[in-house]
């Protein structure tokens, strides 16, 4: 079982688009109403960093449920200027345009998995997993 | 005598020719399940001998041993006849339901399964053992039935025992972290135990419920019961004490010992969002204080307005 | 859609409705500025209990709305947080420091009132 749904970031409506489709999955697959939270915030920080930082991109949310293991996974892809120096980034406090910050350490902490791909120039892909908890 | 008559009485065991070299394995396994149908008695009390013989199933007195073992032999020999174990499934779930609070273990049941394999497997011998040919495709058939039926009555007391534990730990999580309403919009949260990330969590989640639940404005969280606490239980302690004010629910915190407090210091645990008091009373009686309206920002803003 | 902004006496009562986009935001935080300076209000109320998430963006938002109501004489309580969107918001990191806080509409209420009592009863 699974389902896949790819929002693609242009405008800021777009966020709140891409926020709800997660928010909907994660309750479709059994996720607490806290953990649909944590997931439609972490969400919506990774699509408004695509939308300041590279001003347009993709976010896809896929759910998979296989041997009771229910998980969801947001991949948020852009073509952007890309981090520069990605564990900088990750640490607590870190600000890149003016206070905004991408507020990566935070959203770090809502999901069970995080990593960060970035070149230089070449733009940024950000993945994160949520489990089902029993 | 009388299983005997009932057991032949069929009309499908009336046309089954007797055992003979030709026989294919559903003929010889009927065969083998009349034969342990006529002497259900006394393999039974063999079986429930032996079982007692090797210090099995010592929770349970003589004659519950008897009536489960009668029941298990006849769900064991309606498994071989028909080859399926659901039935038998059930009734070890059952059983093992009803055990397990008595301390029974996987070892006893896993024991007492096979001592029947054996009691049976060593009766067919005693009948065929004059035709071992015959005894041996008996045994060829029986062996896989018998193993297979072994299996099913262990996995199914192992997964109960496994759902049993899980519920237990379930019940002990709840009962571990209970919020009491002491009075209007005044929750008491006595913290006993070890607090791990998962636990706080769970704390965390159930605290801000119940403060919406209760229409909660003052919680005091008493954490003497708490044995050690480090940065880690720090900070869940520090963010449930955030995550109730952004509900607008003050927390007070409790039973902190001087001597973790000195640590909280040492390792630089930011406290300033933390009110404590000594003890539960006086955290009670400081909480009452507070539910009389005071107001923390009302100096600054007298200040402006003046 | 723009978020309401009832005036009730000294106070303002602004109840968001449903999620709101970045542009929503700021365009709410536009009009709350404008409302509490032409009716002088001495209390803003903001009832979110209709949001399911609110993520660093409106937190933030939020936040300077009432330091700005603060600096024109209001003070401002937000109200309704739900439970899981609290959760949320202390895992990311966002805790309103030095905004105000109550459980909802009524309790928000009673909190800027007991303000005006105190202020009326000190002159």
């Amino acid at each position: 079982m699974g389902d896949e749904v790819r929002v693609p970031i242009v405008y800021d409506t777009d966020i709140v688009a891409a926020r709800s489709e997660g928010r909907r999955m994660a309750l479709e697959l059994g996720f607490s109403r806290t953990d649909a939270t944590l997931l439609a915030t972490a969400i919506s920080e990774v699509a408004r960093n695509i939308l300041i930082h590279a001003r347009e991109g993709i976010i896809t949310i896929s759910s998979s449920l296989n041997d009771e293991i229910a998980e969801i996974v947001v991949v948020a892809t852009d073509e952007g200027p890309g981090i520069q120096d990605v564990e900088m980034a990750l640490r607590d406090g870190y600000s890149s345009s003016g206070g905004l910050g991408l507020g990566l350490p935070g959203v770090r902490r809502l999901m069970d998995e995080f990593r960060i791909n970035s070149e230089d120039g070449k733009g940024t892909e950000v993945s994160m997993t949520m489990w089902r908890r029993q | 005598m009388m299983g005997e008559a009932m057991a032949r009485d069929t009309s499908k065991e009336a046309v089954t020719p007797p055992p003979a070299a030709g026989m294919g394995d559903a003929a010889l396994l009927k065969e083998l399940v009349a034969h342990l149908r006529d002497n259900r008695t006394e393999l039974r009390e063999e079986w429930a001998r032996r079982i007692s013989d090797a210090d099995l199933l010592t929770a349970m007195t003589p004659d519950e041993i008897f009536s489960e073992a009668t029941a298990v032999y006849d769900n064991y020999v309606d498994a071989l006849e028909t080859g399926s174990v659901e039935a038998l499934q059930a009734y070890a779930r059952d059983l093992s339901e009803r055990i397990i609070p008595r301390g029974v273990e996987t070892h006893e049941v896993l024991g007492i399964v096979l001592l029947l394999r054996d009691v049976l497997a060593r009766s067919l011998f005693e009948k065929y053992r004059a035709d071992p040919d015959l005894l041996n495709r008996i045994l060829d058939a029986y062996e896989p039935a018998a193993n297979r039926i072994a299996v099913t009555v262990g996995v199914s007391f192992v997964q109960e025992r496994e759902r049993v534990i899980r519920q237990q730990q379930e019940a002990i999580r709840e009962l571990s972290t209970p919020v009491l309403q002491v009075r209007e919009r005044l929750l008491i949260l006595p913290i006993i135990g070890v607090l791990d990330a998962q636990r706080a969590r769970q704390l965390t989640e159930q605290l801000l419920q119940a403060i919406r639940a209760n229409r909660a404005k003052v919680v005091v969280i008493d954490i003497t019961g708490v044995p050690d606490i480090d940065s880690a239980v720090a900070n869940h302690m520090v963010q449930l004490v955030k995550a109730s004010r952004l509900m607008g629910a003050s927390v007070i915190i409790t039973g902190l010992s001087s001597d973790i407090a000195r640590t909280l210091v040492t390792l630089g645990v930011d406290l300033t969002s933390m009110r404590t008091v000594g003890d539960l009373q006086g955290g009670i009686e400081e909480a009452e204080r507070q539910l009389g309206y005071a107001l923390p920002a009302l100096e600054d803003l007298d200040d402006e307005l003046d | 859609m723009p978020v309401p902004i009832l005036k009730q006496g000294d106070f303002l009562i602004a109840t968001v409705q449903s999620a709101l986009s970045d542009r929503e935001v700021l365009q709410f935080q536009d009009d709350l500025a404008e409302r509490v300076g032409s009716f002088r209000s001495r209390g803003v109320i903001l009832d979110v209990t209709a949001l399911d998430m609110m993520d660093s963006f409106v937190s933030r938002a939020f936040r300077s709305m009432a330091l700005m109501a603060k600096l024109k004489g209001a003070e401002t309580v937000i109200v309704g947080i739900q439970p899981e969107v609290a959760f949320a918001l202390v895992q990311l990191g966002l805790t309103l420091e030095g905004v105000n806080t109550a459980l909802d509409l009524e309790e928000g209420l009673a909190f800027l009132r007991s303000l005006t009592r105190r202020r009326t009863d000190g002159r």
